[in-house]
């Protein structure tokens, strides 16, 4: 594309994926909060309930695993399928075709902004206090999304020539939904996988959540820098990959 | 010194079977042509200078929209090479990225930016655009009311309004009525007229011969013809009203 109007395409997608998913729905917004309460629900009724667990809060526990995780795993479906559903774009319209998956997950973050403003509404009902650690949270978040992003472009581009991409992402997260801490505490992990633990961003969002909101201190420094040199790598291996294959897109879609 | 397009004897390798994707997979990582495919495109060459316009005819499956989407950069050729100096319009597709339940506002400011134009001159023409495409107090009525007219009508607009170097357009000019087609193309030849450079398929020969002055013929993927529109396309029909009388 020429010229640099990049922000103008980009909001203009943004918008129109975000449009187009609330304009038909006659609860709208609702249901972006209805899904993590569910969930929050069910999960405190069978950890406090069924299994007996000892954490305080446990309903803020789980939704500080809840949240993160839910943006990680629709964005992420979004984000692969996003080169496929916009077909017509990448095949007819000169643009730089990095924007198409990008787009899609920033999309996805309006929804997830939805759902932090949630958990922030929901800790502070438990009787937390706010303290200076959540002016880190953008930061988190946003190496969160960084992550998305860079997995996103992978897997959408590989998508174009192996259409059943999408069903790999979504076993993925559904391993992933068990290998995050949500409803269980990192220290109930045994110490030898600690490190692996630490270097899934994912893992490293929700234990930085529990950190800030729940213990009134700021996470390790080391998850930090972890979070971040992942999600810069993913981002970069992701460029790359898009990069490689998005020459023959067009012959292929 | 090269002109505002040229292609260098261009080939381009489609794989016969589309269901080969570790082939199709591979040629796209390795950026090689894929093992076992046909040439939509074999050494094609053509230069076209500030003010020129070409007209690309040929059967259905000759290579025309292929030699356009190569031109345009939406894909790569395998062999030879493509050159192009200045702002590039593709119209391949009328509407790219329209979706009925945006309005036609909103569709217009998206397909605009698609288009690759800014922020500023997108709302600068916002009326002027509105105004060429007659669709009036529908711009805020969602696309899906539209009728197909309509929305074909509010895309050549948008379009239109790009402003680019060299306008490509592929079978995209059977555009609504015939009072509205004429406004398309008298929109194309003033943008000839300011020296912008032209290249169109159409089956509907008196559209090329309005709008081009040179024409290539295309059969399976080869330049067959090359010289004035109208001998062109005389050959061509020639040769196809002979081959409907076998």
């Amino acid at each position: 594309m020429q010229g640099g109007n990049f922000g103008f395409l980009l909001s203009n997608l943004v918008m129109r994926d975000f449009r187009i998913r609330y304009r038909n729905m006659s609860l709208g917004v609702f249901w972006s909060l209805l899904n993590p309460l569910v969930m929050m629900g069910v999960l405190t009724f069978v950890f406090t309930k069924i299994f007996s667990s000892d954490t305080p809060n446990f309903h803020v526990f789980v939704l500080c695993g809840v949240v993160p995780f839910n943006f990680f795993a629709l964005a992420w479906v979004s984000g692969t399928m996003a080169v496929f559903s916009n077909s017509g774009l990448v095949k007819r319209v000169l643009l730089p075709r990095e924007i198409v998956p990008i787009s899609t997950v920033l999309a996805n973050c309006l929804h997830f902004l939805i759902q932090v403003a949630l958990l922030l509404a929901v800790t502070l009902l438990a009787g937390y206090r706010v303290n200076v650690y959540w002016l880190l949270l953008p930061l988190v978040f946003g190496l969160e999304v960084v992550f998305v992003c860079g997995l996103s472009l992978a897997s959408s581009a590989l998508d174009v020539y192996f259409r059943d991409m999408r069903y790999v992402v979504e076993s993925m997260n559904t391993i992933l939904f068990w290998l995050v801490p949500i409803f269980y505490s990192f220290t109930a992990i045994p110490a030898r996988f600690h490190p692996v633990y630490q270097y899934n961003p994912i893992a490293a969002v929700v234990l930085a959540c529990r950190h800030i909101l729940m213990e009134g201190l700021a996470p390790p420094v080391s998850l930090l820098y972890k979070l971040a040199i992942v999600s810069t790598l993913s981002l970069l291996a992701g460029l790359w990959i898009f990069g490689r294959l998005k020459r023959r897109f067009a012959d292929y879609l | 010194m090269t002109g505002v397009v040229q292609l260098d004897s261009v080939s381009k390798v489609y794989l016969r079977r589309s269901r080969e994707f570790l082939h199709a997979f591979l040629s796209g990582w390795l950026r090689r042509a894929p093992k076992g495919g046909f040439y939509a495109l074999k050494n094609v060459s053509l230069r076209l200078d500030e003010g020129d316009s070409l007209a690309v005819i040929g059967a259905n499956g000759a290579g025309k929209s292929t030699l356009l989407s190569v031109i345009a950069g939406l894909s790569w050729p395998d062999e030879g090479t493509v050159t192009v100096n200045g702002r590039i319009a593709a119209l391949l597709e009328l509407g790219s990225g329209f979706h009925p339940d945006l309005t036609g506002a909103e569709n217009l400011r998206l397909n605009a930016a698609v288009l690759g134009l800014t922020r500023r001159k997108t709302e600068e023409r916002f009326d002027e655009i509105v105004e060429f495409s007659e669709i009036g107090d529908f711009i805020d009525e969602p696309l899906r009311t539209y009728s197909a007219g309509m929305i074909m009508r509010l895309a050549f607009s948008v379009a239109m309004n790009v402003q680019p170097d060299i306008l490509l357009i592929d079978e995209v000019l059977a555009v609504g009525d015939q009072a509205f087609q004429r406004k398309c193309m008298e929109g194309i030849l003033e943008l000839k007229r300011a020296g912008r450079v032209l290249i169109c398929t159409s089956h509907v020969a008196e559209t090329l011969q309005q709008l081009c002055s040179r024409a290539i013929w295309l059969d399976h993927g080869r330049v067959i013809r090359e010289g004035p529109v109208t001998e062109v396309l005389d050959e061509y029909q020639s040769m196809r009203t002979g081959a409907g009388k076998r």
